[in-house]
């Protein structure tokens, strides 16, 4: 119940200020902009949009999802609105929800927005429909996991601007790892092993699969995992700073 | 209504609060007195339930901040030292969203809202951004959000700090006329507020209580008829070397 408090005044919060809307205008004009240049929309006839849209999310994602979620715990510690939280009949963990499903909110409306790319691909041919859910769900997740990491990063730091960098470098990191070109690159100067390892903790091999409509179990383990394991250090956080 | 038993907090090395023991009684006004860095805030961060303390423990309404804190906090208003505020909000949707989380809703909020906001006079900034608001305000909001349930125990970290004597005056009078039937403990470092509005003053330093009373008593005891005297005479001051 309180959670839901919260997410409301997390989510009006954002659309109070220019932040949400400027992340969703960004978000809208690289999303789209990228699919129809380098994407080739028109050319390949990808109709699935696997490589001309959903190939760019999670570039755009590792700049971006740590834009949306820097301010959730750094600014509370900076103005000290955490001392009146803390002392409010709420759980942690009813602020963590709260605030991270009210971040995920404003990435929900944001790829909600690029539908017409989707009418667009229906009024030209006739694309696998499932796919494209299974893509967007895909996407979802990825952003979904690069909110937690920066929401965790958040609650370890009361600036912003080192919430900022320190996120969006874990979140180029992962989407790195697991490129095919950086792998093939690291394959020839490391052990298959360590390729494995690194391949592992980037975000391609999951984001793929739901890509070209597959739902597999392993991957929805995996998203579920980051990000329970992410709030879980958020909270893990918060907690031990005030000892 | 509030038990303080031994309570301690260490930072690293630093002990800011040392086996502190004290309770404050339902109709009483506890002033609580203490030079800068005496561990007055960490104190009452402890008894609201924000930083866990170290050892000890302390009770409101009966009720343990260790072993229960959510129902203790439903017990206390809390106005923090710098009177934190969201200032993307209105005065009125803060208010509204801390009665939220409170569990006050439907015309029971309202109500709760509009009291508390004539409370602190808040009449006139009420649809205000909080951001626009003047110290004194927004101090006031602060003030608000602590006393929409209607708390048995009102725990202020300086309340007056940084407002004008005009609005001083008018804190003092309300921290007055609500000690009547609940259990405050108030925290300040100006002396004349300890006789403008307390039952009963401690002076705390470097974490312990050295001296207890009302202030008739503490004004006694000090031997020269001003509490300013006995406070210089019972606290470091940090320009002199602390007795090792
Ligand atoms: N979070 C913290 N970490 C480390 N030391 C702290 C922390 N909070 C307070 N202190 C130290 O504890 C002592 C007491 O501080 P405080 O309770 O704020 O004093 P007061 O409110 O009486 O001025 C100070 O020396 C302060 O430096
Ligand atoms: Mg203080």
């Amino acid at each position: 119940m309180s959670a839901l408090t919260v997410y409301k005044r997390e989510l009006s919060s954002y659309f109070a200020q220019p932040t949400a809307y400027a992340v969703i205008v960004i978000f809208l004009l690289l999303s789209m902009g990228l699919t129809f240049s380098f994407g080739q929309f028109m050319r390949i006839g990808d109709a699935s949009l696997e490589w001309s849209f959903f190939f760019w999310h999670p570039w755009i994602y590792m700049l971006l999802a740590p834009a949306v979620g820097m301010k959730l715990w750094s600014d509370e510690q900076r103005t000290g609105t955490i001392e009146l939280l803390g002392t409010l009949p709420l759980s942690t963990w009813s602020a963590i929800l709260g605030k991270y499903l009210a971040a995920a909110s404003v990435w929900l409306v944001a790829l909600a927005l690029t539908f017409p790319i989707v009418l667009t691909v229906n009024h030209l041919g006739n694309p696998d429909n499932g796919a494209i859910l299974s893509g967007y769900i895909g996407s979802f997740l990825v952003c979904c996991t690069f909110l937690a990491i920066t929401m965790l990063v958040s609650a370890c730091t009361r600036d912003q601007v080192v919430c900022l960098i320190v996120s969006v470098a874990a979140c180029v990191t992962m989407v790195l790892c697991g490129y095919d070109d950086f792998t093939r690159e690291l394959g020839k100067i490391a052990s298959p092993a360590i390729v494995e390892g690194v391949v592992s903790i980037g975000v391609w091999d999951h984001f793929r699969s739901l890509n070209r409509g597959l739902l597999r179990l392993q991957d929805a383990v995996w998203f579920a995992s980051f990000i329970f394991v992410s709030l879980l250090g958020t909270s893990a956080i918060l907690s031990s700073k005030r000892s | 209504m509030i038990e303080v038993e031994n309570l301690t907090k260490q930072f690293g090395s630093k002990r800011a609060v040392d086996d502190l023991s004290f309770t404050v009684t339902k109709g009483e006004v506890l002033g609580f007195l203490g030079p800068n860095g005496a561990g007055k805030s960490t104190t009452m961060r402890m008894i609201t339930g924000f930083f866990p303390p170290s050892s000890g423990d302390a009770k409101v309404c009966g009720i343990s901040v260790i072993d229960q804190p959510r129902q203790a906090k439903t017990k206390i208003g809390y106005l923090p030292e710098s009177a934190p505020l969201y200032h993307d909000m209105t005065v009125l949707g803060f208010l509204k969203f801390c009665a939220s989380v409170r569990g006050i809703s439907g015309n029971a909020k309202k109500d709760a809202v509009e009291k508390a906001i004539e409370t602190c006079f808040l009449q006139s900034v009420a649809k205000q951004s909080i951001d626009t608001l003047s110290k004194g305000y927004r101090h006031r909001t602060c003030l608000a959000q602590s006393l929409l349930h209607d708390p048995e125990v009102l725990i202020l970290d300086e309340p007056t700090d940084g407002l004008d004597p005009n609005q001083k005056h008018e804190v003092r009078q309300l921290i007055k006329r609500l000690g009547k039937d609940k259990a405050i403990l108030f925290s300040t470092h100006i002396l004349e507020e300890v006789e403008a509005a307390c039952t009963r003053a401690v002076i705390v330093d470097r974490g312990r209580i050295v001296a207890d009373g009302t202030p008739a008593e503490l004004i006694k005891q000090s031997g020269t008829g001003s509490l300013t005297d006995l406070f210089r005479s019972v606290t470091t001051r940090d320009t002199e070397q602390p007795a090792a």
